[in-house]
């Protein structure tokens, strides 16, 4: 008997989380992450006004630069928008906007990414072909492009900006997710399960899915800032979350228009957020990519 | 000998891969692009009575592991028919198909490839009772007990993993696996090549415990003449996708017939002391894509005649229950 630790399913986590907290710069990528998504989650309680409520802002406070006190007596950290908005509200709200379009983005398009690649892969065939060749043609646009067409078509709205996104974003998780389970069909467990008369979708679900999912996770946490930075272009351009609720990305596009007349702040400091939001999921997601490294779970296994 | 338990009738089974869209063009357009087809297996005939064991050996390479994939019911013939119990299982419906899949059972050769490496041993092995129902959720866990104490696995091994176990261990998990479902026909393919030699005779002995207390019926799939001829009632002998020489074990072994039977006993190290003089096959087991005509072994057979490049050598009764497909027997 190899070795007496069980990695069962929790322990998996466990040792995932050690791996991560193990190397500095992953550390700071999960404290990033963590710091935005409480942030996104209690954002209204910690913020001292709501940017989206159009009556609580004073217009006469706008474009303060930070550390300003505005008629109201409050004082502004990094100052107000165009519209009089705490920079630090409304970024804090903007957040939000791009988390949940990010996430929520990269679940969609991972569902629909990894059930399609499984499928292609497991029936082959026509289907492979109708579904591949899908993959193809939407890879083979400029991303951007496409998402603008639809969005053109669709109309400006979170949940329209989900759904172009989500339509652009599903092949590649289908064609990593065939590839994968190409060569893990040629393994003899599937069919083994064959053998025992399964359902196809119990083996596709059950036996084919669970051993295709490292790479999943991996693409997926690099795909949730891809979401996040495509929604922020998006919204900049004008095509994506309405004005009166602005996402990090059109709190950038709000505030170029004063950045030649020196009020920097209103797009500097979403940018910088932005940034740093985008660097730290990639920084966790390439961590990852190591730690879920199959090849390297074997030698860890045989230890 | 009792009825047949599965009765393979001219059973072929060809590996194409057909042209795509891009290629059909370029052949319209006069490009000499063909489709490749491999005979992996070519009119097989074969008989495995209830409680046998048949031991089908081969080189690699010559279509014995999709014969028993065919034969298995993993693979669908692409011409011929496998009987099971008298009936053709891929024509049944219902229930009764489902029976005639889950009573025929396959081990695999690969005990690394063939688990689920995301699987609990408990998962592996419970998974298909549970779903077909052959035992509730209540005694699951005491079918799984009985069925892992049969094949020499400890019971509480249960929540672990593939990876934690040695390979000979996997195969027993393998083993349990195909139990689980009760079968009475178990292909095995190949299943000890992939072991430790010490490992080997532990499987092997395992195998014909559980035939004895189980009463079931193996296809033997091996390229280990000791361990068929140690294993199995009857011996098939398999070249380049057609059984050459079929014949109880002993006869097989002591009154070998065709002379691709008698090189590839020639290579086996015996004790006794007999001076061993390597008479190697000569030349490399032809390709399957373009296998030689007539009789497939003529280009590397000793007494190879201008017929034998002619004419395929229809299978003869040579003895009681010893069929032979070689010219020289005549006829």
């Amino acid at each position: 008997m190899k070795g007496t630790a069980s990695p069962g399913r929790d322990g998996m986590g466990s040792k995932i989380l050690r791996e991560l907290v193990g190397s500095p710069s992953s550390l700071i990528g999960l404290v990033i992450c963590v710091v935005v998504v409480f942030l996104a989650i209690f954002g209204p309680l910690v913020t001292s006004q709501d940017p989206y409520d159009l009556s609580k802002l004073n217009i006469m406070d706008n474009r303060l630069p930070p550390g300003s006190v505005g008629i109201d007596g409050a004082v502004y950290v990094l100052g107000t928008d165009g519209q009089g908005r705490d920079m630090v509200s409304a970024m804090i709200y903007g957040l939000r906007t791009s988390l949940l379009v990010g996430i929520l983005t990269t679940a969609l398009a991972m569902v629909i990414g990894t059930t399609m690649g499984l499928l292609a892969a497991y029936k082959g065939g026509w289907v492979d072909t109708i579904i591949m060749r899908l993959v193809d043609l939407i890879l083979g646009f400029p991303m951007m492009l496409l998402a603008l067409i639809l969005l053109a078509a669709l109309g400006p709205g979170i949940d329209k900006v989900i759904l172009a996104l989500v339509a652009v974003q599903w092949a590649f998780y289908a064609r990593t997710i065939r590839g994968t389970a190409l060569s893990e069909m040629n393994r003899e467990y599937i069919e083994a399960a064959r053998c025992l008369a399964l359902s196809e979708r119990r083996i596709i679900f059950r036996h084919l899915l669970v051993n295709c999912l490292p790479p999943v996770i991996v693409i997926s946490t690099i795909k949730v800032a891809g979401a996040i930075s495509a929604e922020a272009t998006l919204s900049f351009l004008g095509l994506g979350v309405p004005i009166t609720k602005p996402s990090l990305g059109l709190l950038i596009s709000n505030g170029y228009r004063y950045l030649l007349s020196g009020s920097y702040w209103i797009s500097i400091f979403p940018g910088i957020l932005l940034m740093l939001t985008i660097f730290g999921i990639n920084i966790v997601g390439d961590r990852l990519k190591e730690v879920l490294n199959p090849r390297l779970q074997e030698n860890k296994a045989v230890e | 000998m009792s009825e047949a338990l599965v009765d393979v009738q001219g059973v072929s089974k060809r590996f194409g891969r057909r042209l795509d869209t891009v290629e059909r063009l370029a052949r319209r357009l006069g490009s000499d692009i063909s489709e490749e087809i491999v005979h992996a297996v070519d009119a097989v005939s074969l008989k495995v009575a209830e409680g046998e064991v048949l031991g089908l050996v081969g080189e690699s390479g010559c279509g014995k592991s999709t014969l028993g994939r065919v034969i298995s019911g993993l693979l669908p013939a692409s011409s011929g028919r496998v009987l099971y119990r008298g009936a053709d299982p891929s024509l049944l419906k219902g229930d009764e198909a489902r029976a005639a899949k889950l009573n025929r059972q396959m081990i695999f050769q690969d005990p690394y490839s063939s688990l689920n490496p995301r699987m609990q041993v408990r998962g592996i092995i419970g998974e298909a009772p549970r779903y077909h129902g052959l035992c509730d959720r209540a005694g699951l866990e005491g079918y799984i007990d009985a069925i892992m104490a049969k094949v020499g696995l400890e019971p509480s091994f249960k929540d672990r993993y593939p990876h934690q176990f040695s390979g000979g261990q996997r195969q027993r998990i393998g083993i349990a696996r195909a139990l689980a479902v009760k079968p009475d026909f178990i292909v095995c393919d190949e299943p000890i090549a992939a072991l430790d030699v010490s490992i080997q005779a532990q499987i092997i002995n395992l195998f014909m415990k559980l035939r004895s207390e189980l009463g079931l019926t193996y296809l033997f799939i091996s390229h280990d003449l000791g361990v068929v001829e140690h294993l199995s009632d009857t011996v098939a002998i398999m070249y380049l996708g057609r059984i050459v020489e079929t014949a109880a074990a002993e006869e097989l072994f002591s009154h070998p017939n065709h002379p691709y039977t008698l090189a590839l006993l020639a290579e086996v190290p015996r004790l006794g002391g007999r001076k061993k003089d390597f008479s190697v096959i000569k030349g490399e087991i032809p390709s399957p894509l373009d296998p030689p005509r007539g009789c497939h072994f003529h280009p590397r057979c000793p007494h190879a005649m201008p017929r034998c490049a002619a004419e395929i050598p229809a299978s003869r009764e040579i003895l009681g229950g010893h069929f032979s497909a070689c010219h020289l027997n005549g006829g």
